[in-house]
């Protein structure tokens, strides 16, 4: 009885697998970018598979050995992190060095001629303590359930941390900027009170001559 | 066999990892354009949709989500932020789209969390066999709390995110006003003198005849 249970929970398990994240369509030229801000030192693990319109069936291959992926990671000072061609499933695993906007573009290899046919592509991009697979550390460091709770926590805690590090160094960027856009302000209308004043100066100046060296003064 | 079947049940656990699952996407979109994601939906499962416009224009968009019959459960026009749970009622691929065919020019930052399922529970340890001691108990609390906090870094982030995005669109639009009104003031200046020099040179001849 026990053993059947845990067989449907297994199946449920199983059909709720990776292949039903979530998905999008893409033209097979088209590139897909997306945005992850994220702190210094965090990994990111970024699931995908790709589909090609099948015409003659009107659905999507399951599999398309012929179609590969671009994957670009670009860090918030525009350096090419990571950029290969990778097959049309993979999993592509990076981590930060510099806080900020990540951008992940993902594009296909295919040739351009091809174009007008779709692409399904499903996606799942863990950022975190969300990327660690603790099936993977439970068996590695032989850990009981209520040390891998502890485990996780801290792995939260310490998450948090950083992003709360981050905050700290946005609102100080932010910060800068209002407070130099505030002395830039003031300098120029300063300078803007000055050339003001100098052109209404100049102007009276260059008329008086003007006036008297038509003597009309 | 006890722990057979605790290993059993840590293998479907770290399975079942997947039973609930959320994304987080931030994408662009373009001006006039519409972008659909599709997931995949059991019946009577929890979901939970947030967005959240982070830049362009009046930092709006229109949201719509649609039940695999078609049918619309779901609509915003020109919302700036929102968040909407729902229930599941049929099996099916589920459709939200973003659509900024409105805009003719503004170019758009959105953040989008699609939560299926519910909050998950601690990663690799969702159902238990026996009943939870303190100990165990009090770790899922304070993994509830932490997921609580997470969830609000996400937002402040976001309108951290926004303010700044704001606030560096306003600097340069200030530089760029500043180097107008730069160039009008002395256009003017010099315009003036020369339009005044001009109407005097021009009365003189005619004074005189």
């Amino acid at each position: 009885m026990r053993n059947l249970s845990l067989l449907s929970l297994f199946l449920v398990c199983t059909l709720f697998g990776y292949g039903h994240s979530l998905y999008f369509h893409i033209g097979e030229t088209e590139r897909k970018c997306f945005i992850e801000e994220i702190p210094d030192e965090t990994n990111v693990i970024v699931n995908y598979k790709v589909e090609l319109y099948d015409p003659r069936s009107g659905g999507f291959m399951p599999s398309s050995p012929g179609i590969g992926m671009h994957v670009e990671v670009r860090d918030p000072d525009d350096k090419v992190l990571l950029s290969r061609v990778y097959s049309s499933e993979g999993k592509i695993s990076f981590t930060s060095h510099t806080p900020g906007e990540h951008v992940i573009c993902m594009y296909s290899n295919s040739s351009a001629w091809f174009s007008g046919s779709q692409l399904r592509v499903h996606l799942d991009i863990q950022v975190g303590e969300h990327a660690v697979n603790y099936g993977e550390v439970v068996q590695k460091e032989k850990l009981s359930e209520l040390q891998l709770r502890v485990r996780q926590l801290l792995d939260q805690v310490e998450q948090i941390t950083k992003e709360q590090n981050y905050q700290r160094y946005r609102e100080e960027r932010f910060r800068q900027t209002s407070e130099s856009t505030n002395s830039r302000v003031l300098w120029w209308s300063v300078t803007q009170t000055a050339v003001l004043l100098a052109m209404g100066a100049w102007q009276m100046k260059h008329l008086k001559s003007f006036f008297e060296a038509k003597k009309l003064v | 066999m006890n722990t057979q079947i605790s290993y059993n049940y840590l293998f479907i656990l770290v399975l079942s990892l997947y039973t609930s699952y959320a994304t987080e996407l931030t994408f662009e979109l373009p001006d006039s354009a519409k972008e659909c994601f599709h997931q995949e939906i059991h019946k009577n499962t929890s979901v939970t949709l947030e967005f959240q416009v982070v830049t362009g224009g009046q930092y709006d968009v229109d949201v719509s989500l649609q039940d695999p019959r078609g049918q619309v459960i779901y609509k915003q026009i020109k919302m700036q932020f929102d968040s909407h749970t729902f229930t599941a009622e049929h099996t099916g691929v589920y459709v939200v789209c973003f659509s900024n065919e409105f805009s003719t020019f503004s170019h758009k930052l959105v953040y989008m969390d699609f939560q299926v399922g519910d909050e998950q529970p601690l990663p690799g340890l969702g159902e238990h066999v026996t009943v939870m001691t303190q100990m165990e108990s009090s770790a899922q609390d304070i993994h509830k709390a932490l997921t609580t906090i997470l969830d609000y870094q996400t937002h402040h982030r976001l309108r951290e995110a926004q303010g700044r995005k704001r606030a560096e669109d306003l600097n340069e639009r200030v530089l760029w006003w500043s180097i107008m009104e730069t160039v009008a003031v002395i256009t003017i200046a010099v315009g003036q003198v020369f339009v005044l020099k001009n109407f005097f040179t021009e009365r003189k001849p005619f004074n005189i005849k």
